[in-house]
């Protein structure tokens, strides 16, 4: 075999060449939609490109701070996923993390940075995992898939930011619906003077890296896959108790995603908004399947998709696409992929 | 006041009851689709273009094509390659929501659809409408409301008393043991799948057309999802999903109520009480879906 079919070989063993398929397929529909519904499509992917690899500030400031909740939540699926477990509630419990490391934050004024931050992520952690809690316990209790569970409670914690940013943790003037800045010891610092990228993003890499190792060095990750693989054959074969180890890897799912809120409000807005998320928690499952459920792959689909919401965003401003337009090509990277997987199966 | 209440219960429960009814076929189909929310936002962004161009017949025919199409895309992916229903589902309605903000945008600009769209008004139903308390809560609605009535006793008709029924419900109970005794297993899924987008686009179009007279990005917020649950709730028969949908609508109408009083609990609490409720359906019942 010659060295670039080897090289081709070992992509598609990887499922690499799936991903770069989706994504490719994924943009090309883009500017297609874009064609179709009358936009300047050549202007619209110039400032697509320019928001999001055209300048170290782009990189620096917009694709790399994008990307790193989009890892986070991105493993957070993954570990999920892993366990048997599907997590569409992400977006509940990174408002929920955000919420948390708020209220925690305002009050850690007195505290300094290295006791302070540890406190801040943790409060989120803890937030997303209590915010699991319920669906994890509908699952085991009743049987309830966490699908549906964690779904509706997205709406639910939507209404619970609106209540905190009018109501408990509201900014002194009582004018605006968003809480006060929190405690300057409680803030992410920032990695380079001059671009908003911070120490959330190596606590992301990081993550990835314990992710990777737990997976396949642990004796728990062991039992996460053979649980994720096929429940039944786990208990029967490997005596393994497949639902607690499931409830366990969507706890963690929920506690990765409230870390993904607290990093959010410690490392970018400083504070909770309403629709801090704009809608990450759904890009992470095209994020976790476009990594193709390995935490490395999560962190190269992040960038990549950082790289897509940060040039959405200077598509909005400069080409008047409406961001919400990268959706479309998240729906279509998702859509091709498991038509893709379904087809290798099948041939197997 | 009781009266007011229960007649927005019915209105705010109709896009629900379409929908739900949609989903009821298709749950009896053995699938779960989770792109219904995709579906009926493609029915209300349908219903406001078709209804600002031609009027409101024109804005229903062109929501129930947009719910169907969009259905399509998960029947050809859920069916045609047997790919995760959940993950295809969730996807579905990613890209509704992008692709209809971006349609929005270059139809109707940066101010959205205005309130100058043509709506369906409340239609008094002669007789019926005299009945006490009752009358003017369900017979002083919109046509869509109608067409409701008229589908539930439908759809169960079409479950329990068709060929097709029988069919669907074999391929709901076991894929294989149906295809074994010669049952066309996709192709009886992807009916229920398709009529299950028509029923989400006309909820869609009843959305816009008979409650809020506007488009907005996002505007249905979950009411998708909430259907899923009501089916849940209502066991997969019509007439109780029916019902479940009217709990829900008056769960929902209760907000506007209550806000207007302003009791001292927080709004927000309201806001959430539907998805709350929804969440205690699906507790109290055996597992969905696949």
């Amino acid at each position: 075999m010659t060295a670039p079919a080897r090289l081709v070989s070992r992509w598609a063993r990887h499922g690499l060449l799936e991903a770069l398929l989706a994504f490719g397929v994924g943009l090309a529909l883009l500017a297609v939609f874009l064609g179709v519904a009358g936009f300047d499509v050549g202007a619209s992917l110039a400032a697509l490109w320019r928001g999001a690899f055209g300048s170290w500030y782009a990189i620096s400031s917009a694709t790399l701070v994008r990307a790193t909740p989009l890892i986070v939540l991105g493993l957070a699926f993954t570990l999920g996923s892993k366990g048997g477990g599907l997590n569409i509630g992400m977006e509940g419990q990174f408002a929920l993390g955000a919420i948390a490391a708020t209220w925690v934050g305002l009050h850690a004024t007195a505290l300094p940075p290295f006791v302070a931050i540890p406190i801040v992520l943790g409060a989120g952690a803890v937030a997303g995992a209590a915010w699991m809690l319920l669906p994890v316990a509908m699952r085991l209790r009743f049987g309830v898939t966490e699908v549906i569970s964690t779904l509706l409670l997205n709406f639910v914690a939507d209404a619970a930011v609106s209540y905190a940013v009018t109501g408990p943790l509201q900014e002194p003037s009582h004018i605006y619906p968003q809480s006060g800045p929190i405690a300057i010891s409680g803030q992410l610092p920032k990695l380079i003077t001059g671009a908003r990228m911070h120490l959330g993003l190596p606590i992301a890499l990081l993550l990835a890296l314990l992710l990777g190792l737990l997976f396949w060095k642990s004796r728990w990750g062991f039992r996460l896959r053979a649980v994720g693989a096929g429940a039944t054959a786990a208990r029967v074969t490997g005596g393994i108790a497949a639902s607690g180890v499931l409830a366990t890897a969507l706890l963690w799912s929920g506690a990765l995603a409230g870390l993904g809120g607290a990093i959010e409000v410690s490392g970018v807005s400083y504070a909770l908004y309403q629709n801090l998320s704009p809608g990450y928690g759904f890009t992470a499952i095209a994020v976790a399947l476009l990594g193709r459920l390995q935490p490395l792959g999560v962190v190269v689909a992040g960038v990549l998709f950082g790289a897509l919401e940060a040039g959405a965003g200077a598509m909005q401003r400069d080409a008047g696409v409406p961001a919400v337009a990268v959706q479309v090509v998240e729906a279509v990277v998702i859509l091709t992929l498991v038509i893709l997987t379904r087809r290798q199966e099948r041939d197997q | 006041m009781i009266g007011d209440l229960l007649t927005a219960a019915v209105r705010v429960a109709t896009p629900l009851a379409l929908a739900a009814i949609g989903e009821t076929l298709v749950e009896r189909g053995g699938v779960i689709n989770l792109g219904i929310e995709g579906a009926m936002l493609a029915g209300a962004l349908g219903a406001a273009i078709g209804a600002s161009s031609a009027g409101t017949g024109a804005g229903v025919a062109v929501a129930v094509l947009a719910g169907v199409a969009t259905a399509a895309i998960f029947a050809a992916v859920a069916i045609g390659v047997r790919a995760d229903q959940i993950i295809t589902g969730t996807a579905v309605t990613l890209g509704m929501t992008g692709l209809t903000g971006v349609i929005a945008r270059r139809f109707f600009g940066v101010g959205g659809a205005g309130l100058s769209l043509p709506t369906l008004p409340p239609l008094r139903i002669p007789v019926l409408a005299e009945i006490p308390v009752i009358g003017e809560v369900f017979f002083n609605q919109s046509s869509l409301t109608y067409f409701a009535y008229l589908v539930i006793p439908l759809t169960g008709w079409l479950i329990f008393r068709t060929r097709y029924g029988l069919e669907l419900r074999a391929a709901g109970a076991s894929a294989s043991a149906a295809a074994a005794s010669g049952v066309r297993v996709g192709r009886v899924q992807t009916g229920a799948i398709l009529i299950g987008g028509a029923m989400a686009g006309l909820a869609g179009a009843s959305l816009v057309l008979a409650q809020v007279g506007t488009f907005t990005e996002r505007m249905t917020g979950g009411r998708g999802f909430i259907a899923i649950a009501i089916v849940v709730l209502g066991r997969q028969r019509p007439g109780m999903v029916a019902a479940a949908s009217l709990l829900f609508g008056g769960a929902t109408a209760l907000q506007y109520i209550v806000q207007a009083s302003g009791s001292g609990v927080p709004y927000q609490l309201w806001i959430a009480l539907p998805y709350l409720l929804a969440l205690a359906a699906v507790g109290r019942r055996r597992p969905i879906g696949p």
